[in-house]
């Protein structure tokens, strides 16, 4: 496997020079914080970044993606015949990405892609995408990936792995997708021991600083019903506002809603990310709502995410540590906290 | 403000000894550095997880809606002009509250402190009255409270609550010299192209998680707007037409409500100025009817009440 060396400005230089081959993400300042976007001549990518406010996972699963399209005219010869909506597929790269956001991929993958059903559009777009990491030299007092099977350096979900050495970037190949990437990407050298030495030294150095440890070891032997009628829901629900700050910002939060939206005769069927904090999300048809109330959706969420998908994926937690929810709660509604009294 | 917190820990264990409430909703000291919880307590042994500090930003009133019990709430400037609205527009009643009044100096922009450290970690936070610290891994800065409060609180013009049972501390001095609306005048100055371009762009990132309607005590309806899906009124897609037609119904809803708490701006995480929404809608309101939201239980809201001898001639 490739192990290379770049200076910063040979591997910006690399990256444009990959452009006709990919489309590249690279984390870019904007306003307030970090966001991914496709590298131009307009965007100076930024890899001095703690992580990006919104998780890379739209990059795989759009915000809202158009499935299908068709046509109410009746004059037309395919009125009302419904159409896959043509979608790009091309290459493209995210250079930057942690190495907690890319193992949050490996977490939702069985739920887009698995022996009983494949979705198409998560799939093939997760494989076009070439996932370059970016190892956590300094890890937020939030960040807990070292407790739900990640690490600062971990490789989980990765085709290739940066380590920030100061003035340059040391690139490890992990994958063949990653070898493909490597091989086109120009300038660099053939890393020496001394570079490699200061990789592993790094990594080494910084996941044993995560001081966050969030138990989740017991999780599996609960009982659902136990723990679903526990007495603790209300005080975790009472200050939660209901809002999807924690469900959007989340790389691991997959659940969708399919809509039509017609504008003339021109009709869409938009997949759109929903929130389970929402009371729409479980209206029924027939009016009733089986989440109705704020305690109900505040408790299937982390349910979801520490009981259910523990005892249906075996695969850990549905969380990759990546603390984005503990930091942008607007009231304060701590995952770390909710998983030690479930786990307790 | 900090020595609020023993006086504030000392009433509610008196009013659970008294028997005067059910529960206490206050804040308690948040997991992270600027970010108070809103918690509710439901006897004195509970009472020293309450705090308050300047980071108590959440409206509390957002808490009561359609409560039965009796409450003992501590509240704000903004906060107790929101449970004026509340009690005004049904949701909550007067004899179910005992009112805890709190003189406020104003709460922290959190991000403006997190711009003036330039977006490291923030492990820690002290007051030190009208001055504060931040500590990081390798930095330790002081800042003057003052110079970074949130916008709606640096032009607050009232701090002390206009409701209340008893107050935790003397008055303190109102704001009367700042200009409220200096914003929204330049706003006012675009010309319609402009304004669009400016509140289009203020709402590019919005993800549409709602926070901003949820955090706002307003927003109680059963069902909001965006909700209703039998029919449906608003797109659920990242188009920019339904986003921005959330946000100036969102707005308009607040019309004659709204006491710029600032929750809604202080909630958002894609830190969209949601206050340049509703703070027009304030300024109208103050112009054209000499109304300011929540200020007394002795008026019906702007927005409900009929006065045949109103001075405007199109109503008569």
């Amino acid at each position: 496997m490739t192990k290379k060396i770049y200076t910063k400005e040979e591997w910006i230089k690399a990256l444009a020079g990959l452009k006709s081959s990919y489309n590249i993400f690279v984390p870019v300042r904007d306003g307030d914080f970090h966001t991914f976007k496709v590298l131009d001549e307009k965007k100076i990518p930024d890899f001095n970044f703690q992580n990006t406010r919104l998780s890379p996972k739209s990059l795989v699963y759009p915000r809202s993606e158009r499935l299908f399209e068709y046509t109410l005219d009746e004059n037309a010869p395919d009125v009302n015949i419904i159409k896959e909506s043509e979608k790009d597929y091309s290459p493209r790269a995210i250079v930057g990405i942690r190495p907690c956001d890319a193992h949050a991929f490996q977490i939702v993958k069985p739920n887009f892609e698995n022996p009983e059903y494949q979705d198409p559009w998560w799939t093939q777009r997760y494989e076009s995408t070439t996932f370059v990491g970016l190892g956590c030299n300094a890890p937020d007092s939030t960040c807990f990936c070292t407790s739900v099977g990640g690490g600062p350096f971990s490789e989980k979900g990765l085709d290739a792995l940066l380590y920030d050495l100061g003035d340059t970037f040391l690139v490890k190949g992990l994958t063949e997708k990653g070898e493909t990437f490597l091989e086109n990407a120009q300038g660099g050298k053939t890393a020496d021991e001394t570079a490699l030495k200061a990789g592993e030294d790094l990594a080494a150095g910084v996941s044993d600083k995560i001081e966050q440890k969030v138990s989740t070891d017991k999780l599996k032997h609960k009982v659902q019903t136990e723990l679903f009628d526990a007495p603790f829901w209300d005080e975790v629900a009472f200050a939660c506002i209901n809002c999807g700050t924690c469900t959007y910002l989340c790389p691991t939060c997959w659940c969708f809603d399919i809509q039509d939206e017609v504008l003339g005769k021109q009709g869409d069927r938009i997949r759109n990310w929903d929130s389970c904090m929402f009371p729409l999300f479980t209206l029924h048809g027939s009016g009733h709502n089986p989440r109705a109330r704020k305690v109900q959706r505040v408790r299937q969420r982390f349910m979801h995410k520490l009981k259910y998908y523990v005892d249906k994926y075996n695969n850990g937690v549905q969380c990759s540590g990546c603390g984005r929810c503990v930091r942008n709660c607007p009231a304060n509604i701590d995952i770390r906290d909710v998983c030690e009294l479930m786990n307790g | 403000m900090l020595e609020y917190v023993e006086k504030i820990r000392k009433t509610a264990g008196k009013l659970f000894e008294e028997d005067k409430v059910d529960v206490f909703i206050g804040y308690k000291k948040g997991s992270v550095p600027m970010m108070n919880q809103p918690v509710l307590i439901s006897n004195a042994d509970q009472v020293d997880l309450l705090h308050w500090d300047s980071n108590c930003g959440l409206n509390l009133c957002n808490y009561l809606t359609k409560r039965t019990d009796r409450i003992g709430i501590i509240a704000n400037g903004c906060n107790s002009r929101n449970i004026v609205t509340h009690i005004t527009e049904n949701q909550i009643s007067r004899d179910q509250l005992y009112i805890v009044g709190i003189p406020c100096k104003g709460m922290i922009d959190h991000r403006a402190v997190q711009r003036a450290v330039k977006q490291k970690e923030i492990l820690a936070i002290e007051e030190q009255g009208d001055t504060f610290t931040v500590k990081g891994k390798d930095f330790e800065d002081t800042f003057n409270k003052n110079d970074y409060l949130q916008r709606n609180c640096s032009v607050c013009t009232h701090r002390n609550p206009v409701i209340f049972d008893e107050m935790i501390a003397l008055p303190v001095e109102e704001q009367n010299e700042v200009d409220v609306y200096k914003d929204v005048k330049q706003i006012e100055k675009m010309d319609p192209e402009k304004k669009w371009n400016f509140f289009t762009r203020a709402i590019d990132k919005c993800i549409r998680c709602y926070s901003c309607r949820n955090a706002c005590p307003l927003c109680y309806c059963p069902t909001c707007f965006v909700d209703e899906s039998n029919p449906q009124w608003v797109g659920k897609s990242s188009d920019p037409v339904d986003t921005m037609t959330f946000h100036i119904l969102r707005a308009y809803h607040c019309a004659g409500r709204c006491t710029d708490c600032g929750a809604c701006e202080r909630v958002c995480p894609m830190s969209i100025p949601m206050r340049q929404f509703t703070k027009k809608l304030n300024k109208d309101a103050q112009e054209l009817f000499s109304w300011e939201a929540g200020l007394t239980l002795d008026q019906r809201p702007l927005l409900d009440v009929f006065q045949p001898d109103d001075y405007n001639d199109f109503i008569r």
